[in-house]
C-alpha cells in the first residue's frame, strides 16, 4: 500500500452528479500533472441507491484501481429523502457514508454532508470510536447549506470539491478552469462563490491533523481523459467505421452513445433499432452494401446476435461487434463487470465458428485492437468481436494525446473496384466468382468481394452453403473446398498477427521467474501492479496479459507456459473460462495452472492478486482475505 | 464520379437480363404461386428501368427465399425473419439501389414479424413482397400466422386455436405507406403493382398471394379474384386511411370464407420517407455513404480532432 497517491471516492445516489463531478475532478487532477485511474460503482437504478466513483491519482504512472482508499466525500444520498407513501428507503440516505467505511485505509479523510445526513443516523455508525481505532479524519460539513446560500441544492457537490481541495492543500485554478468551460451565466458564478467559500471556510475553521495531500507530478506533454468506451468509438471511427446500428444495453450503451454523438456530424449513420438481432442485421446490411459498419451489446442482446453473426461468418461479410460483459446469467447484475461471456462469445452460433475475438487489456489496447478488429474483418471477410466488460467500459484513465495522433484508414481491405471487376474471374453466365474456392487462387482463405451496384460484380450471398458464384449448393466436394477456404482464413489472420504486427499480448515482470500470473482483458492493469509489488517484495514472478482468443497465440503461449514451473490464472467469473480455452488450444500444461476466481460483481484490488499468489504459488497457507475462490491445478 | 456504375444506366433492359444465365433448377413444386412472383417480379423491373446490377433483392428463408436464386441481381438470401433490417441497411448505405425485400408468411409475419412492424413504422424507402400462401411450405405443411383458425397440420393436430394475422391492416397500423394484395393467378396485376410500389417513395408493402399446390391442395388456388379498383361493388378512396383501414378488414375475412378481394388498399402520398426524414434532421449524408468510401480526395476525420472534451 503506497500513500503516495490519493484515492478520493466521491459517494452520492444515482442521479446526485456524482459522475460529472468526479469526471471534472479527475481532469483538475490531471491538469495538475498527476497520472489518473477511475473506478466506477453504480446500481441498477435511474435515482438513489449507493453509487461512487473512485480517482486514483499519483506522480506515477496508475493502471488500475488501488487496494482501499484514502479520501472519502459522502454526500448522502439525496434521493432517499421525502419517500413517497408506498416506497421505503430504510437506511439508503446514509448509505454513501456508511457503505464506505470499511475500505478506508488507516489515516484517511471523511467530509461528509451533514446539512443532509442527520446526527442520528451518524451516530449509529460508531463513526467516532471508529476514526479513533484507524486514525480517520472526520469532517462533518453543511455541504447543502453552503449551496443553498449562493445557488440550489444540487451544486452541494461543488462546496464538497471546495473543501476536498482546500484539504488537500491543492489550488483552485485547475478546479475553476474547468467550471468556466462547463458552465456559464448565473449556474457557473453560482458555482464559482460555492467553490471559494467552502474552500477559504475549510482553510479557516480546521486544524489539518491529517497526512493525506495531492501528489505532485508532472507530464512531459498534453494529456486526455479517457474510457475505454471512449477508446474503442475512437478506434472505430479512425478506421472510417460510419455506420452503428443498436439497441440499449448496460454497459454497451457507453460506445454506442459516444458513437451516435459523434457520427452524424461526420456523416455516417446510427441507427436504434427495435432489437438485438435487427442491430447486428443492420451492420451486416450496411457492410454488404460496402460502408464500414458495426454493432455491439452486453451478455442478453449478444445471446440475440447469434444468428446474424453466422449469417456474416457464411457470407463472408466484415462485421465487428463489441460484447460488454456485466454479470450474468440472465439479467445477472447489470451494472457490475464480469468476465464470464467468454465462451459465448468464442461458440454462440450454429455450425463450426469463424470469428476473430480480441480482449482488450487497457484503455490504449481498446483503442489499437478495435482498429485491428476492423482491419482483419474487412481483409479477411469475417466477423471480429471486441470483449471487454463493465469495468473496462466506464473506467478512466490519462493518455497522451499524442497517442491519438494517427492516420485514418477507410479501406474497405479485399474489395474489388469497378475497373478490378473487369479483370476478376466470372462464371460462363456473367455472375462474379464471389466466392472462389480454389486453394491455388486463394491461398490466405480471402476470395475478394464485390458491392451491391458495381459494374459486373453481381452475385448471390447466401447463408446456405453455395458454389463460388453464390449459388446454394449440397455438393460434397464443394462444401469442403469452401468450408477449408473458410477455415484457412483463422491460419492466415494467426499468421499475420505473429509475423506482421506488434504482438497484442502484454508482458511485464522478471522475465527470467519461474512462477507466472496469466490473465486476459480488463483486469490486466490490475494483475501488472500485483506482479510489480511481489517482485518488490522479494518474490520472482512473471506476467502476461492476453488479448488474442481467437485465433488463440498457441506460439506465445506454449513459449510463457514452457518457461514457468506453475502459473495463476486469474479472471473474473465462476468457471474459469480463460484456463479452460488455454487447455483446450494448447491440450497441456493442465497441471501448471491454478485459477484465482472473483465473481462478486466487484473487480479484483492489486492487493488481493498478491495475497492469492502468496497462497497458492508462494509458500502461504493462509485462507484468503478476499472473496475468491481458488481452482486447483488439474490432479491436484 | 460514382463507383456504381451499374446505377441509373441509361439503356434498354430486356427482360432476359434478369434470367441468371446458368439457372439453377428451381425447388419449387409444379403449380406454386412462387413462379407467379418471380414471373411478375422479371416483367416490372426492366418496365421500371431498372437493371440486374442495380437491383439488390433481400430474402429470408423458405420457398420464398429462393426468389433471388432465379433471379438474376444482386442478391443476399439472410436467415429466417430477418431480411428486412439487412435489406434497410443496404438502403441507408447505399439509397440509389433499388432494394427489393422478400419472404414468407411465417417469415414476414411470425419470426419477423417485430422487423415488420418497425421497418413500416419508419417507411424506409424499399419494396416489401410477402409470399402468402397460409401455411409452411418448406417445412412440410404446417400451420403459419396465416393459416386460417381451425386449421390442422401435424403441429396443429386438433385444428388451430389461434386467429390468423391481419396483414395488411397491420401494415397500416404499423406505418406503411404504401399497401396491395396482389396474387399469383393474377400476373398482370402483380406486375403493375410491383411496379407501383417499386416507384413509390417509402414503405411498399405487398401481400402477395401464393398457392402451395402441394400443402393447401384444397382449393386454394385464389380464383376466382375480385381487383377491388376494377369491381363496381368497391370504391374506397385509397388515400383515405380509414376507408383504406374498412376495406382491408373486409378483405381479410373474406378471404377466409372464400372470397379473394386484391388490388390497392392504401396509398400515403404526403408522409416522407425515413432517409428523407433523416437526412432533414442532419443524420444522414445528402452523398451515398458507401461512395465516400471511394473518393480518394475525401479528408477522413480523426479522433484526434475529438479530444478537447478530454482535457
Amino acid at each position: 500500500m503506497t500513500d503516495d497517491e490519493l484515492i478520493w471516492r466521491i459517494a452520492g445516489g444515482s442521479g446526485d452528479g456524482i459522475d460529472s463531478t468526479s469526471q471534472n475532478f479527475a481532469k483538475a487532477l490531471m491538469r495538475s500533472g498527476l497520472d489518473i485511474f477511475t473506478h466506477r460503482h453504480y446500481p441498477s437504478r435511474i435515482r438513489g441507491g449507493h453509487t461512487y466513483v473512485e480517482i486514483r491519482a499519483a506522480g506515477h504512472e496508475v493502471q488500475s484501481r488501488g487496494d482501499g482508499y484514502n479520501f472519502l466525500l459522502a454526500l448522502g444520498d439525496s434521493f432517499a429523502r421525502n419517500p413517497k407513501e408506498e416506497a421505503v428507503y430504510g437506511d439508503e440516505e446514509i448509505k454513501p457514508l456508511s457503505e464506505n467505511l470499511d475500505e478506508l485505509r488507516e489515516g484517511g479523510v471523511i467530509v461528509y454532508d451533514s446539512g443532509l445526513l442527520e446526527d442520528d443516523d451518524v451516530a449509529e455508525l460508531n463513526l467516532e470510536e471508529r476514526a479513533e481505532e484507524n486514525d480517520w479524519h472526520v469532517f462533518p460539513i453543511d455541504l447543502r447549506g453552503m449551496a443553498k446560500e449562493h445557488g440550489r441544492e444540487v451544486m452541494r457537490n461543488t462546496a464538497g470539491v471546495g473543501v476536498t481541495a482546500a484539504l488537500l492543500e491543492m489550488d483552485l485554478d485547475h478546479i475553476e478552469d474547468l467550471m468556466t468551460d462547463a458552465m456559464s451565466g448565473d449556474v457557473l458564478e453560482a458555482n464559482l462563490s460555492i467553490l471559494r467559500d467552502a474552500y477559504e471556510m475549510a482553510q479557516a475553521e480546521y486544524e489539518f491533523e491529517h497526512d493525506v495531500r495531492a501528489p505532485s507530478g508532472e507530464h512531459d506533454e498534453e494529456q486526455v481523459l479517457v474510457s475505454g468506451s471512449n477508446a474503442i468509438a475512437y478506434g472505430a471511427i479512425d478506421e472510417g467505421c460510419r455506420f452503428i446500428a443498436g439497441y440499449p444495453m448496460t454497459p454497451w450503451t457507453d460506445v454506442f452513445t459516444i458513437m451516435t454523438q459523434n457520427l452524424p456530424k461526420m456523416g455516417g449513420i446510427s441507427e436504434q433499432v427495435e432489437d438485438e438481432i435487427a442491430a447486428a442485421a443492420l451492420a451486416v446490411g450496411a457492410s454488404h452494401a460496402g460502408v464500414k459498419a458495426m454493432s455491439g451489446s452486453s451478455g442478453g442482446g449478444f445471446a440475440l446476435m447469434s444468428e446474424p453473426l453466422g449469417l456474416a461468418e457464411m457470407t463472408e461479410t466484415p462485421l465487428v461487434l463489441v460484447e460488454s460483459m456485466r454479470a450474468g446469467p440472465s439479467t445477472g447484475m447489470p451494472t457490475k463487470p464480469e468476465q464470464a461471456d467468454l465462451e459465448h462469445v468464442l461458440y454462440t452460433s450454429q455450425g463450426d465458428s469463424q470469428r476473430v475475438v480480441f480482449a482488450p487489456g487497457n484503455i490504449e489496447e481498446a483503442y489499437d485492437q478495435t482498429r485491428m478488429a476492423f482491419h482483419i474483418a474487412y481483409e479477411y471477410q469475417i466477423p471480429a468481436i471486441l470483449i471487454y466488460d463493465q469495468k473496462l467500459s466506464g473506467e478512466n484513465k490519462n493518455v497522451d494525446e499524442s497517442f491519438f495522433d494517427r492516420e485514418p484508414n477507410p479501406t474497405l481491405g479485399s474489395t474489388l473496384t469497378e475497373e478490378e471487376l473487369q479483370e476478376a474471374a466470372h462464371e460462363a453466365s456473367g455472375k462474379f466468382m464471389r466466392f472462389q474456392s480454389d486453394p491455388d487462387e486463394t491461398e490466405n482463405g480471402v476470395s475478394p468481394r464485390s458491392l451491391p451496384g458495381q459494374k459486373g460484380g453481381r452475385y448471390l450471398a447466401s447463408g446456405n452453403e453455395h458454389w463460388p458464384s453464390g449459388h446454394i449448393a449440397e455438393d460434397p466436394d464443394n462444401r469442403v473446398l469452401q468450408m477449408d477456404r473458410r477455415t484457412r482464413k483463422l491460419d492466415s489472420i494467426r499468421e499475420e498477427l505473429d509475423e506482421e504486427h506488434d504482438s497484442q499480448q502484454t508482458y511485464f515482470g522478471d522475465e527470467s521467474a519461474d512462477l507466472g500470473i496469466i490473465t486476459w482483458g480488463s483486469q490486466q492493469g490490475t494483475v501488472e501492479e500485483a506482479v510489480e509489488r511481489l517482485n518488490d517484495a522479494g518474490h520472482a514472478v512473471k506476467g502476461i496479459g492476453v488479448s488474442d482468443m481467437m485465433p488463440f497465440p498457441d506460439a506465445e503461449l506454449t513459449e510463457f507456459l514452457e518457461s514457468v514451473d506453475e502459473a495463476l490464472v486469474v479472471e473474473m467469473n465462476a468457471s474459469a473460462q480463460f484456463r479452460g480455452l488455454l487447455q483446450k488450444e494448447l491440450g497441456r500444461f493442465g497441471p501448471k495452472l491454478t485459477s484465482m476466481l472473483k465473481y462478486n460483481g466487484n473487480p479484483f484490488e492489486p492487493g488481493e492478486i498478491v495475497e492469492g499468489f502468496q497462497i497458492r504459488l508462494g509458500g502461504d497457507s493462509a485462507e484468503p482475505t478476499a472473496q475468491v475462490r481458488f481452482e486447483p491445478a488439474a490432479g491436484d | 464520379m460514382s463507383a456504381f456504375n451499374a446505377i441509373g444506366e441509361e439503356r434498354e433492359i430486356d427482360r432476359d437480363e434478369f434470367t441468371p444465365g446458368n439457372e439453377p433448377q428451381p425447388t419449387w413444386c409444379p403449380g406454386c404461386g412462387d413462379f407467379g412472383v418471380l414471373k411478375a417480379l422479371k416483367q416490372a423491373l426492366p418496365e421500371v428501368g431498372r437493371n440486374p446490377e442495380e437491383v439488390l433483392t433481400v430474402t429470408g428463408i423458405g420457398c420464398s427465399g429462393k426468389l433471388n436464386s432465379y433471379l438474376d441481381s444482386y442478391g443476399f438470401h439472410t436467415i429466417h425473419g430477418r431480411s428486412l433490417p439487412v435489406a434497410r441497411a443496404a438502403k441507408l448505405a447505399n439509397p440509389e439501389l433499388e432494394v427489393v425485400a422478400a419472404g414468407g408468411d411465417g417469415d414476414g409475419y411470425g419470426i419477423g414479424g417485430n422487423h415488420f412492424i418497425h421497418t413500416a413504422r419508419e417507411n424506409h424507402d424499399m419494396t416489401y413482397i410477402v409470399f402468402n400462401n397460409e401455411v409452411f411450405g418448406l417445412t412440410k405443411g404446417q400451420t403459419s400466422p396465416t393459416s386460417p383458425k381451425g386449421h390442422k397440420s401435424k403441429t396443429q393436430p386438433s385444428g388451430s386455436a389461434k386467429t390468423p394475422i391481419r396483414p395488411l391492416s397491420q401494415s397500416l397500423n404499423a406505418g406503411a405507406g404504401y399497401i396491395a394484395r396482389t396474387a399469383a393467378v393474377n400476373p398482370n396485376q402483380a406486375k403493375e403493382i410491383i411496379k407501383e410500389a417499386i416507384e413509390y417513395d417509402g414503405f411498399a408493402h405487398i401481400d402477395f398471394l401464393t398457392q402451395c399446390p402441394t400443402w393447401n391442395k384444397d382449393a386454394k388456388q385464389y380464383v376466382p379474384y375480385v381487383d377491388i379498383q376494377d369491381s363496381d361493388d368497391y370504391d374506397h378512396d385509397i388515400h383515405d386511411r380509414t376507408e383504406a383501414s374498412q376495406m382491408m378488414f373486409e378483405t381479410e375475412n373474406k378471404l377466409y370464407e372464400g372470397e379473394v378481394l386484391t388490388g390497392r388498399y392504401y396509398v400515403d402520398d404526403e408522409s416522407p420517407s425515413y432517409q428523407q426524414e433523416k437526412q432533414a434532421i442532419g443524420e444522414m449524408p445528402d452523398e451515398p455513404l458507401v461512395e465516400r468510401y471511394f473518393d480518394d480526395d475525401y479528408e477522413w476525420e480523426r479522433s484526434y480532432d475529438l479530444l478537447d472534451r478530454h482535457k
